[in-house]
């Protein structure tokens, strides 16, 4: 990439874009870790369970998915190829050796900080943490790699009655609401990717939006696979109780590292009536490199239960990352008039393989889904989009719109499309609308008889075909996705 | 500011320019007229650095370097614009911000400036003022659901906004109802300046009425094969392309 890239990002984000060749957050920070030992067995969960100081009841759940789990095939239907997985030969469990709580980001590992920093956090954080008024308000429950090692805005948050904290901790300061919830929406035996996760998951985050509460920030949490040979299990649970409103972000990155990475995380969500959860997540880890070599496998599982009437989830996602990606984040629209959607943007380029989208489960009279999946092909990657509508038969007047674009860069590449409709009730009104198609030539000599260059002129193009997903996102999700977009397409074109 | 010799050049095998020349120094307007399939237009691809048009012999430069040599947008950046033809729509991709990174690009690759938005939309202000383009339609995606005419007033909108060295305007009043005829034409007018230049390659007189060239050139069977002035293309208005020479 050339020093002229980019203007249809912020100027901010083309400088940061400008120094890069390849994979821009290819470093590792060297810490001190806490392994737990390496291999899966019965005591792999006691130690994480133990290091944790979970109660009994947790231990419990543990073992018992661990049980399920090794009676589990693993699955193979999607169209993926994914190398036989070692799982005695990994960690389940690393953390930070640092203070396990702290008061705010400034008493962080110094090296922690380092790497945030390079990731491109500090921006808005450096201003809250000097005290900038008026910046926008974002809280960042940082976990770096298993442990959530610092929490912000807690206090804040506290006062509108938001709770919003690392699992591990919530399992001690509410026991009730997170073992009522958890395994709820994605139960154990849901799927071996999510049974593994409920046995063996290190840490995540827990989001409480009491009744009719807006919750006052976008709550965002950074996620980062730090220690080599470490799977990171993370278990995401957010409840949106009646008439309340939340917007969460995800975003992730990861230092290159050869060895391939498993990553298999589980994010329950729960509406309850007339609540709103908007769920948008970024993910840039790593791909491999050009030659299909490491890279991340993300086999992850993410379901709302939409319960109370008119409640509405949206799951947006921009995913550039992973070697392979596994990953349908769907919506159960149980309570009436009920709303689900999905806006996702798939990149891959080089080897990366990924299989994601979404299934909308329609239980309820009334209720409504909208998919809108942008996929986009380059080198010699291969793109499904795998999604399900089903209608139960008490879904009166159920209605559901899919719109599934496919992009191809190259001749190499490819991309599937691979609706599944089931309707059991017949006043159900579904529309499926697919294309594919290739940037043109045309288009490409067009930007660039304009002053693009190449590169450019391609995520340009292609930032326009994902433009319905892009301003679904909150604003500074929407820069960084933009500017992903054109560093995962580096070097796709000729 | 342009020279052109001998250049000869192929579309995938087939040779198509055979030894053209020709010479546009600043303050010019040049027309090309000539029968279809004379290679008006693999002139101007060549010349913007179309991909797939293979230059075989001959060399053209432009400010004394070498226009082959660049890739496409460097050759924007030195001042050179392509009106095409058949403008192509890119969906999701506002004009106003397409523009506006395109000519950033090229304020980059200058070593100049980004401009800022004040600036960008006051150049735009008044531009679109002349082409009688709305800001709805700016705001819409490149050329999307655009009319021929209005793709045609949106290339010379581009050319007002970029304000490059030299014009290369390819069949610009090809589909153009009177109205917009005048319309374009006006905004190749405001264009014309001592120190730019245009091409103007066209099919018919009909555009120089309003746009009065310098000079007009007849292409045929891929080279230049006579030039005169505008008196020329109303010659050849009334009697056709018969008679010269191939």
């Amino acid at each position: 990439m050339t020093s002229d890239t980019s203007t249809l990002r912020n100027p901010e984000a083309s400088a940061a874009v400008d120094e890069l060749s390849t994979y821009k957050w290819g470093f590792a920070t060297d810490i001190e870790q806490d392994f737990a030992p390496k291999g899966l067995t019965e005591d792999t969960v006691r130690f994480i369970s133990a290091k944790k100081n979970e109660p009994a009841w947790m231990l419990d759940w543990r073992l018992k998915a661990f049980r399920i789990w090794q009676t589990l095939p693993t699955p193979d239907w999607a169209k993926l190829k994914i190398p036989p997985i070692d799982y005695q030969d990994a960690y389940y469990y690393a953390a930070p050796k640092a203070k396990p709580t702290l008061a705010s980001l400034d008493e962080l590992d110094p090296e922690i900080r380092r790497t945030y920093e390079k990731l491109g956090i500090p921006i808005e954080e450096q201003k809250f943490l000097a005290g900038v008024e008026g910046a926008r308000r974002v809280a960042v429950d940082a976990v770096f790699d298993s442990v959530s090692v610092a929490t912000t805005f807690r206090e804040e948050l506290k006062r509108a009655g938001v709770t919003f904290l690392s699992i591990s901790e919530a399992m001690r300061e509410y026991p009730d609401l997170v073992r009522k919830h958890m395994g709820s929406v994605v139960p154990v035996r849901d799927n071996y990717f999510a049974c593994l996760n409920a046995a063996v998951f290190s840490d995540g985050t827990f989001v409480h939006i009491p009744k009719g509460v807006r919750c006052p920030m976008e709550l965002s949490t950074y996620f980062r696979i730090n220690a080599e040979n470490t799977g990171q299990f993370e278990r995401t649970l957010i409840i949106a109780e009646e008439g309340s409103y939340v917007s969460y972000l995800e975003g992730c990155t990861a230092p290159m590292r050869d060895e391939n990475q498993l990553h298999a995380a589980v994010v329950e969500l729960i509406a309850e009536t007339d609540a709103e959860i908007k769920y948008s997540t970024v993910q840039n880890w790593y791909p491999g490199d050009k030659q299909g070599k490491g890279g991340i496998y993300n086999f992850v599982t993410k379901r709302a239960l939409c319960r109370g009437a008119r409640s509405k989830v949206s799951w947006t996602q921009v995913e550039t990352g992973s070697a392979i990606t596994w990953k349908y984040p769907s919506c159960v629209l149980a309570g009436e008039d009920s709303v689900g959607e999905f806006y996702s943007v798939a990149v891959t380029n080089n080897y990366q393989q990924a299989d994601t989208g979404t299934k909308m489960i329609h239980l309820g009279k009334g209720t409504k889904s909208t998919i809108i999946s942008k996929g986009i092909s380059a080198g010699r990657s291969d793109n499904s989009y795998r999604g399900l509508v089903r209608i139960g038969p008490s879904a009166e007047g159920a209605r559901n719109f899919t719109q599934c674009d496919s992009l191809l860069i190259g001749d190499k590449s490819g991309a599937h499309t691979i609706p599944y409709i089931e309707v059991k009730n017949p006043s159900a009104i579904i529309e499926h609308e697919a294309t594919t198609s290739k940037i043109s030539e045309d288009q490409k000599f067009y930007a660039m008889s304009r002053g693009l260059n190449s590169e450019d002129a391609v995520a340009l193009i292609v930032n326009g075909f994902c433009k319905e997903v892009l301003q679904q996102l909150p604003m500074e999700f929407a820069v960084e996705a933009q500017k992903l977009l054109g560093i995962s397409l580096e070097g796709s074109v000729g | 500011m342009l020279v052109i010799e001998n250049l000869h050049a192929n579309v995938g095998d087939k040779p198509i320019l055979k030894g053209l020349s020709l010479r546009v120094n600043a303050g010019e307007v040049h027309a090309i007229m000539g029968p279809n399939g004379a290679g008006k237009s693999t002139l101007a691809h060549v010349l913007a650095g179309r991909e797939g048009y293979v230059v075989t012999q001959g060399t053209a430069t432009f400010e004394g370097k070498d226009l082959l040599d660049l890739e496409p947008h460097e050759r924007a950046a030195a001042g050179l614009f392509l009106g095409f033809q058949y403008p192509v729509e890119i969906p999701g991709v506002s004009n106003l911000l397409f523009l506006r990174t395109a000519l950033n690009a090229q304020r980059r690759l200058r070593g100049e400036a980004e401009i800022s938005g004040v600036d960008f939309m006051k150049k735009v202000r008044a531009e679109s003022a002349v082409l009688a383009l709305d800001m709805d339609m700016l705001k819409r995606g490149v050329n999307v659901g655009f009319s021929g005419g209005e793709k045609k007033r949106n290339e010379a909108f581009q050319l007002g906004i970029l304000e490059p060295k030299l014009a290369l305007l390819d069949e610009t009043d090809s589909g153009l109802d009177i109205d917009a005829l005048r319309i374009v034409s006006e905004g190749i007018n405001r264009f014309r300046r001592p120190d730019r230049a245009v091409l103007l390659i066209t099919h018919y007189q009909r555009l120089l009425d309003h746009v009065r060239p310098d000079y007009v050139h007849v292409l045929s069977g891929g080279r230049i094969v006579e030039t005169g002035g505008a008196d020329l293309a109303l010659r050849l208005e009334a009697q056709g392309y018969e008679g010269i020479a191939a």
